[in-house]
């Protein structure tokens, strides 16, 4: 029997073993060093807030793995020898496979910050990440200020959940408007103004210097770079974006860029080793995608269309319309298709924005500005169905459309205020006075 | 596990009482301390003032506390520390609460004497007594234990209520609801019925009862001496009568068909209405396991079997045998109850064969339970007195097991410990036949977005009936299930937007998917489309 060994067990490396039992009868072993079962790591935040305990996060039952014939085995792979097809375990162990799979995703980005492993300092992707943050920042006598350094989702998750504790957050914003690298200007300076409504203190502009240590190696401040400014704190958050978690393939033969290289069948240089979830690097990148896509659909999509190729129906990755989610403290985020920011925008695409006036409601549609063709949206505040939205993207609907049948697409619950006709005004208004 | 770590310390003051949420605690708790004199015979002067101040107290307390854990924060979910906090993860103090509330159940349904209830014709003592003056204000009658009962259970469920619209204030479906089961609580349950009674005289005799309590919950309904009293009770009685029964076959089917069995469960129900409001803090603690969902199916299906049977039987006792007195006989009555039996479960199994699949057979198991019984009854009640059981002694066994100690004492004692729909959800058979509508005929589902679920597990933890909505959500599946009350909470509690409840057409309504939407379009198709 073929023997699969997936390195990882977690959206992608599961999903792949889930697919791959159900087509077929082989041998299944996923290894991980983090944890014995898969959890969902975006709950992650959700523990330490009390909204759920670790057990809540894990999607399946613990019994499912075994009567599923899925062998679980904790330890960390050292080396990788794909000459003699065997994994050497930091425990000293061996396992030897048919075909491998690397899904061992990322790890957040440390870029070279003076006082960058003291203690109090981290980032928060692992379960050991979350287990660090319990006793370093586990109420705010222990933690007296906490320091954010890096505007993505990761870090207005990390100053949601201190916020949680009543620990006072300072977020350090790289950028003029919290992630506006890929919000259009509008929503970036709702979310702006949201955020410091909760009493973060959000500094945009802003740059980490260095971390000063007391003489115990603790962090004992931080310095910013443009204002010189020190500030005392207890804890440093690194969210400055996360990189392939791929350090042990080094001496390895498996060619690696950032991230592992695969081609479009998700396959490396060496035969029977691929790549899948954030940790796999797509030799060219597929459309408006980036080659590393470190997102919980686009692992669980890979998972899907390998399971396919790995058990002899052979397919390219091949992912439909883009789509991704978040919330940022109170305000969920959607997007559908493609809507960029002021950064990397292409000529023809041009924006419709609308604000609701409680500032926690925008929608901004992107179009083709000589076709009109609808290009995407982003929502905020508004839920929308994303089955809608992917059918017009398919049909390559014009922005005429999308705006008259928006109801349609409207996904938020039952007696919810509808906004469809304030929309359409304030379009109609847009194209008369422009 | 090892995830239990030093939580103990971050309790130090984040997850503690503000100083108002402390003092509004206290004046609450003052409210209930007055009562508990009341129950220790301590005389006041002034029953109806007192009585008064101490049910301000109670929801004056429980106001300002809502006001002051809500209202000074952002809009939106809430759930900060729930884990953390004693009350609503199984610690100490929600032991301490579900032995009090078990405790306080047990001595309602059976030491009710302790509460001052006396002799008929005697003067009421005690804590019964300190309720007196309202009692007869609204009926003109002195007071029962169930008219305290009914007191404190409208108070809790309109001052929890209040709590639980400014927990959810951004949400209207929330809103529109708990106004809702607070309307149907303080004017269906509460009022009417101390109206009802209003009308009652020595000549005149009138069933007054919660008129939305429909059969099977309310299992007494159509005993002998309430049908009696109704029929004698003229135009009025017979009209109750006709929409007691009407409320079954016509009024229920047609909106659970419309709505689901959301518009009972969560809008209209008194059990549910407690459960949402005052139980809000405990949904968390339902058993989401694959385990705790076969449990559920086999206790509340033989629940269903057990009142059908005890009903049947009740019936049948009182019915004549002869035919030209009144066309509804004993035998009449037996063959109307299997015909109809037969035509819902033959019904259920030619439409609905690949739905059932795997359930079918514990359905024909149930029918054929309650088939044989009603031979049993029919052969043994004709032939002598020798009966398998006595109608009688079904009916005390039911009112005993499941109208006492399953839906008072385990469904609402231990909300600190099991959640909040313990009874909703393992025993009561109007959420059975309910449920079973909604899985096989109705237009309402959870429809899921696609595939923006994330898998985080907010759904199923605050699932107060526990459904693994996560399982579904991650499978790009709508989530038809018997047991969902449609109380709207998953949807509220998702942070990506993955969930809403709709009244939709039935077709297409369970759709498994393999490969989510997001994903190559040929490949959806090719393991979709299987």
């Amino acid at each position: 029997m073929e023997h699969i060994v997936i390195i990882g067990n977690g959206i992608s490396g599961v999903t792949l073993a889930r697919h791959i039992r159900k087509l077929s009868n082989k041998k299944i072993t996923i290894i991980s060093a983090e944890t014995d079962y898969f959890f969902s790591r975006t709950a992650l935040m959700y523990v330490y807030m009390g909204h759920l305990k670790f057990e809540h996060t894990q999607p399946y039952e613990n019994w499912f793995w075994e009567k599923n014939k899925i062998n679980l085995k904790k330890g960390y792979v050292n080396t990788i020898d794909t000459d003699s097809k065997t994994l050497h375990f930091a425990e000293g162990d061996t396992i030897t496979y048919d075909k491998l799979v690397i899904a061992t995703g990322s790890k957040p980005n440390k870029f070279g910050w003076p006082g960058q492993d003291l203690k109090g300092v981290q980032g928060l992707y692992s379960k050991q990440d979350l287990d660090n943050l319990e006793v370093v920042a586990p109420n705010n006598q222990v933690c007296k200020r906490a320091v954010i350094v890096g505007g993505g989702l990761i870090g207005i998750e990390l100053a949601e959940m201190l916020n949680s504790r009543n620990i006072p957050v300072t977020f350090l914003v790289r950028e003029s408007s919290f992630w506006n690298g890929v919000l259009p200007e509008g929503e970036s300076e709702m979310i702006n103004r949201h955020i410091k409504k909760h009493h973060i203190d959000l500094r945009l502009s802003s740059n980490l210097k260095e971390i000063i240590s007391d003489e115990n190696g603790k962090v004992k401040s931080i310095i910013i770079e443009e204002t010189g400014e020190e500030l005392t704190c207890d804890f440093v958050g690194l969210t400055a974006g996360v990189s392939p978690n791929i350090s042990f393939l080094e001496d390895s033969k498996i060619e690696t860029n950032k991230g592992v290289l695969v081609n479009r069948y998700l396959e490396t240089n060496i035969k029977d080793v691929y790549a899948i979830g954030d940790c796999a690097e797509q030799r060219e990148a597929i459309g408006n995608r980036r080659p590393i896509e470190a997102v919980w659909y686009t692992g669980r999509m890979m998972g899907e269309v390998l399971a396919q190729t790995i058990c002899g129906n052979s397919m390219q990755y091949n992912p439909g319309h883009w789509f991704n989610s978040a919330k940022f403290l109170d305000i969920e985020y959607q997007t559908y298709g493609w809507v960029f920011g002021s950064k990397g925008r292409p000529d023809y695409e041009t924006h419709f924005h609308w604000k609701h006036d409680d500032d926690t409601k925008c929608i901004t549609i992107a179009y083709h500005k000589d076709t009109n063709q609808f290009l995407g949206i982003n929502t905020f505040g508004i839920r929308m169905r994303h089955q809608t939205f992917d059918q017009w993207l398919t049909e390559k609907r014009d922005v005429d459309y999308v705006v008259n049948h928006l109801a349609e697409a409207n996904f938020d619950p039952e007696f919810y205020k509808h906004f469809e006709k304030d929309i359409k005004a304030a379009f109609n208004n847009q194209l008369q006075t422009a | 596990m090892s995830n239990k770590l030093n939580y103990s310390m971050s309790l130090a003051n984040s997850y503690g009482l503000s100083k108002s949420q402390k003092i509004a605690s206290a004046i609450g708790i003052l409210g209930l301390f007055i009562f508990l004199l009341a129950i220790f015979n301590v005389q006041f002067t002034n029953r109806g003032l007192v009585l008064t101040i101490a049910l301000l107290l109670i929801a004056f307390g429980t106001v300002w506390f809502a006001n002051n854990a809500y209202l000074n924060t952002s809009e939106g979910i809430k759930n900060d520390g729930v884990w953390f906090k004693s009350i609503s993860s199984r610690g100490l103090i929600g032991w301490l609460t579900g032995l009090v509330l078990t405790g306080f159940y047990i001595v309602l349904y059976f030491f009710p004497e302790l509460l001052g209830l006396t002799e008929k014709g005697v003067a009421n003592t005690g804590l019964i007594a300190l309720f007196d003056p309202l009692s007869r204000l609204l009926s003109g009658n002195p007071a029962s234990q169930w008219f305290v009962y009914g007191t404190l259970y409208t108070l809790a469920i309109l001052a929890f209520g209040y709590k639980f619209i400014l927990k959810y204030r951004h949400n209207r479906y929330e809103k529109i609801r708990t106004g809702s089961v607070m309307f149907f609580q303080l004017a269906f349950a509460f009022l009417i019925p101390e109206f009802m009674a209003r009308l009652n005289s020595d000549s005149f005799s009138l069933p007054y009862y919660d008129l939305k309590n429909i059969w099977p919950l309310n299992y007494y309904n159509f005993e002998q001496y309430r049908v009696n009293s109704m029929i004698s009770a003229g135009d009025i009685g017979t009209g109750l009568l006709i929409f007691g029964i009407a409320s079954i076959f016509i009024i229920t089917p047609i909106l659970t068909y419309k709505y689901g069995k959301r518009w009972y469960c969560s809008w209209v129900c008194g059990c549910g209405a407690l459960a949402e409001t005052a139980g809000d803090s405990f949904r968390q603690l339902s058993d989401k396991s694959q385990f705790a969902w076969k449990v559920e199916r086999w206790v509340i299906h033989s629940v269903l079997v057990f009142v059908v049977l005890m009903t049947t039987a009740v019936v049948h006792s009182y019915l004549g045998v002869d035919n030209t007195k009144y066309w509804l006989t004993k035998s009449t009555f037996l063959i109307l109850v299997a015909s109809l039996l037969t035509i819902v479960f033959v019904g259920a199994f030619v439409f609905k064969r690949k739905e059932l699949a795997k359930d079918a057979k514990y359905g024909a198991i149930g029918y054929f339970v309650i088939i044989i019984s009603l031979f049993a009854i029919y052969y043994f009640s004709s032939n002598s007195n020798l009966f398998l059981f006595k109608p009688e002694t079904l009916r005390k066994t039911y009112a005993f097991l499941i109208g006492s100690i399953f839906s008072g004492v385990i469904g609402t004692g231990f909300y600190p410990i099991f959640g909040n729909r313990v009874w909703c959800r393992f025993g009561c058979p109007m959420a059975a036949i309910l449920g079973f509508q909604q899985r096989l005929f109705s237009k309402f589902r959870i429809t899921t977005n696609g595939g923006q679920c994330i898998s985080c597990g907010n759904c199923s933890t605050y699932c107060e009936m526990g459904i693994d909505v996560r399982a579904y959500a991650q499978k790009g599946e709508n989530i038809v299930r018997s047991s969902c009350v449609g109380c709207g909470i998953c949807s509220a509690v998702c942070p990506r937007g993955v969930l809403k409840l709709e009244n939709d057409s039935m077709k297409g309504r369970i759709n498994p998917n393999e490969i989510l939407l997001g994903n190559d379009v040929n490949l959806m198709d090719l393991i979709n489309q299987k």
